[in-house]
Formats: C-alpha cells, structure tokens, sequence
C-alpha cells in the first residue's frame, strides 16, 4: 500500500535531514508502530506519507502511485483516504462533538442525511453517544482524542496516521484508544501511530519501525519499543 | 464543488459569523470607520468642486458695442460660438440703470439718461467652462462692432489654477484613502482569519479542497465588509443630510450651496458600499491564502 524508497526530507541545507534515506514498505491492513526519540522524524514521515511536505530526494508511492507526481484532484483525493488523529486533538472548540465529526464530512461534500446516519454511528463506535451535543471543552482528554478518532474514521478512510495519540491521556484512556486503533485495523484500516509510548508498544507486539536521527534503524514484526524489549 | 459542498459553505458563512459575532462586529465597525473617513474626503472634495465649477461658470465677459454696431449681428455671431452657455444683451439705458443700483443709488445718473448717457450697449456672456473664457474672449474681440472686452483676466487664470491644484490634490489625497482604507480592511480581515487559523488547518488535513476553504471566508469577508460599508454610507448619509441642508439654509451666496443632487451624491454611496464589500470579500481571499500554500 505505501513504498517509500530512499526517502529524504532536509528543511534547510545545512541542517542534518529530518528523514534519512528511508526505505520500507507497508501493506493494507497493518499496525505499525513509529517509535524513536523526540525529533528522530517520526512526524516528519507521516506528514510526509499524508503529502503535507513534499521530499527532498527518494520515491514514496501510494497504492502504486508516486505521490510526488499527484495534480491537485489527486492530492485531495489521497488526503480524503487517510485520517489524522493528533496528540492535541485538534477538534474545533467552537463545533460540538457532533459537528467536529460530522465537519469531516462536510468539507468533502457529503449529503446532509449521509452525515446523519453515519455521525452517531461513529460516536457509538468510540463510546461517545450521550456525547454529541458537548463541546470538546466540556468532556474529558480521553473523550477529545475519543472524537477525533471518530473524526478520523467517519469517512472510512485507508490508513490512519496518528501522531502521538495518547500523549495527552491517562495511562487508561490509551489502553482504550488503544483497543480502538486495534479494532479499526482489524476492519482493514491500515493504521501507523507514531509514539513514546513503549509500554504499550511493549504490550501490543505489533510491526514496530525505529527511527534515529532520520534514519530507519529498525524494522521488526511483532517487535518491542527497544532492541531489548 | 458539488451541490453539498456549495449548501454547506454558504450554511458555514453564516453559522460561522453568528458564532464568532463580536469580531465580525468589530471588523465591520472598523471597516466603517476606514470607509466613513474616505467617503467624508469624496463628498468634501465634491462640495469644493461644484464651488469652484460656480464660481467658474459664473465668470462674465462684458462685450461692449461701438455706437454703430448691430446687436443683432452680434447675437448671430455669439450663438455660433462654441461654448457659449448664456448671454444677455443690455441696452445702453438698462446699463445705465444697472450702474446706479449697484452704486447703491438708482437716481444717481437721472440725468445721464437718454443722449448724454456715456454707457454702450453691452453682452453679457457666460462661458459653459472657464477654460474657455480667454479663447472666446478674443474671439468675440474680433467681432466688427465690438469696441473691447472685459472678463477678469487675472481672477480666470488663478481659479483655473486653483481648479488644476485641488483636482490633483483630491485626486492624490483618495487615492491614499482609498489604499489606506483597503490595506486597514484586508489588515483587520486578516486578524479575523488568523484567529480561525487552526479551523483551516484542521479543514485542510480533513481533505478540504482550497476553494471550499476559502468560500466560506470570502462570504463572510463580503457581509462583514457591506456591513461596514453600509454603517458608513448610513452614517455619513445622515450626517452629510443634517450638514447640508442646514448650510442651503443659511448661504447667501448661491455657488456656496452644498450638493444635494441626488445624481452626483449616489455614485459616492454606492461606491462606498462596492469598494467595502469586494474588499471585504478580496482581504479574505488574501488572508486565507497564505494559510493555504501547498
């Protein structure tokens, strides 16, 4: 489904490249887990995969396609496959939790009675019913990464890319969030959580990719957060 | 856009300027204040135009007659000029008449009448534009049975002057209000779209194409801005109406009177309300676009 090939990202010529010569492959359906120190490139590899950065050198290709010869109907196109879920949750602090969901919707056109029958569906699937009519402010960190996971799968995307979904909740929301991630790759979702959780990654034993200073320092199925684990 | 996306923008536009309520208000306010200012400069500008067209076109050559010319030809000769706007032919006697009132004392020349009368016939003539006193001055010169001409050489040449320097001056004075008025919107627009800049990042990793961003945004910048150009025109309409017609009470001399014709008042308006609602609608576009590159 993805294929990057020698894949690099400099911000500045001088400075030490973001993404070093990344070279990997992930298939539909997967779990993967990011994992490496803060400012090894993990970020900069999703945003680079969602399109939002383009590369310095190297190939990344998407169901087959390079991504770096999309036009802009297909660069759409593609970020419509995919749902983001991030560490602050990004929700809209004015829309309720109803309208944070259903905006993922509307900014892609769907019909109003699509958005009606499918919202509360999404809410019942993250545990939120009951919910709807809240503003992001008056429910709990959990429940805010809760919605944007909804936000994220309500237009049944291909992958999901999350960036430090758990960062900002307690040790047992992530376990939850976690379940929840679990279950939509089993759907046939793939999902790539880039995270510092390493207990969790411990736990779980999925597909882990290492990354250091850029480069990809380890690749390994049902792997732990470190070597060692 | 599909039909959904084009209900949805138009629902957002006014959803999203209901919510955020007091900053479109103080946009608006301040659009109107910016507009207020440039639109109180047009109708001064205005007014001091048709003072100085008043003044111009009220600029009088006195033809006066040998003892044996024709008036009659002299009329002929006068309608076939260009630029003649009216003219009047004044008897010797009425001449006469007309010295003694403005003198002050109409019995003063009683017995200057009739044979001893010093006075010729006369035209009056009125020039459609000052510019074209000089020309015409020498033209009608040049007529058989003129003895000479007067029209205030000097008092021509300086309005048209001061015509020339306050065209210029108006003319570089809005256009400086009017650019200062256009950044202030797109500058204040602007703060309105960077206090939503997270709802467009958001709209932009949910898939949202540019133009369904932006649609939203120039909506509201377009209310927001014929809001405040419609609270200037409002605004200046009432005070200018109040200002002006106490003014036509109280001028004594008729080119003093303000501009109350509709037809020359409306352009002004409307293109305070044009220039408020495209600029509102353009400092969106703008403003939204720099969070909108790649």
């Amino acid at each position: 489904m993805i294929e990057l090939r020698k894949l690099t990202k400099n911000y500045g010529s001088n400075s030490e490249p973001a993404v070093a010569d990344v070279s990997m492959q992930i298939e539909r359906g997967e779990f993967v887990f990011l994992v490496g120190p803060s400012g090894a490139g993990k970020s900069t590899l999703l945003k680079l995969i969602f399109c939002e950065q383009q590369p310095t050198s190297g190939r990344l290709y998407f169901l087959g396609r390079d991504t770096a010869r999309f036009r802009t109907g297909e660069l759409l196109k593609h970020r419509r496959r995919i749902g983001m879920v991030f560490q602050d949750f990004r929700l809209l602090k004015q829309k309720t939790v109803f309208e944070n969901v259903a905006f993922a919707l509307e900014v892609i056109g769907r019909s109003t009675r699509e958005i009606r029958m499918k919202v509360p569906a999404e809410l019942a699937e993250v545990g939120l019913t009951g919910k709807a009519s809240a503003f992001p402010g008056e429910v709990s960190g959990g429940e805010q990464q809760r919605v944007g996971i909804a936000r994220a799968i309500v237009k049944d995307p291909l992958l999901i890319l999350a960036d430090e979904p758990t960062g900002n909740v307690d040790r047992d929301n992530s376990r939850q969030l976690m379940g929840l991630f679990e279950k939509i790759s089993l759907g046939g979702t793939t999902v790539i959580i880039a995270t510092h959780a390493w207990d969790t990654v411990d736990r779980m034993r999925k597909r882990v990719l290492a990354m250091e200073k850029g480069c990809l320092v380890r690749d390994e199925q049902r792997g732990g957060y470190s070597h060692e684990s | 856009m599909n039909l959904n996306a084009i209900k949805y923008c138009l629902r957002q536009g006014v959803v999203s300027l209901r919510r955020n309520f007091w900053l479109a208000l103080v946009t608006a306010g301040m659009i109107a204040v910016s507009l207020a200012i440039l639109g109180g400069f047009l109708l001064v500008a205005l007014n001091v135009g048709q003072i100085l067209h008043g003044i111009a076109s009220n600029v009088e050559i006195s033809v006066f007659l040998r003892d044996d010319a024709d008036p009659e030809q002299i009329r002929t000769r006068l309608t076939g000029i260009d630029g003649v706007r009216e003219y009047t032919f004044v008897p010797r006697e009425q001449g006469l008449a007309d010295f003694g009132r403005a003198l002050g004392d109409s019995a003063l020349f009683v017995d200057l009448a009739g044979e001893t009368n010093p006075l010729p016939d006369m035209f009056r003539v009125r020039a459609g534009d000052s510019a074209l006193v000089e020309t015409m001055a020498e033209e009608i010169r040049a007529f058989p049975g003129v003895e000479f001409v007067d029209y205030g050489k000097e008092l021509v040449a300086r309005l048209l002057g001061i015509t020339r320097w306050l065209n210029a001056l108006f003319l570089v004075v809005s256009s400086l209000l009017a650019a200062s008025a256009v950044f202030l919107i797109v500058t204040i627009i602007r703060l309105s779209v960077m206090a939503r800049q997270e709802e467009i990042s958001v709209m932009k990793y949910l898939g949202a194409s540019n133009l369904f961003i932006r649609a939203p945004f120039f909506l509201e910048g377009m209310v927001m801005g014929w809001a405040g150009a419609l609270a200037a025109v409002v605004a200046l309409g009432a005070a200018y109406h109040r200002l002006a017609f106490s003014l036509q009470r109280e001028a004594l001399i008729f080119f003093l009177q303000p501009v109350t014709d509709p037809e020359k008042l409306w352009p002004v308006f409307a293109g305070l309300l044009v220039l408020g609602t495209v600029m509102g609608g353009f400092g969106s576009l703008v403003s939204v676009r720099r969070f909108l590159r790649d």
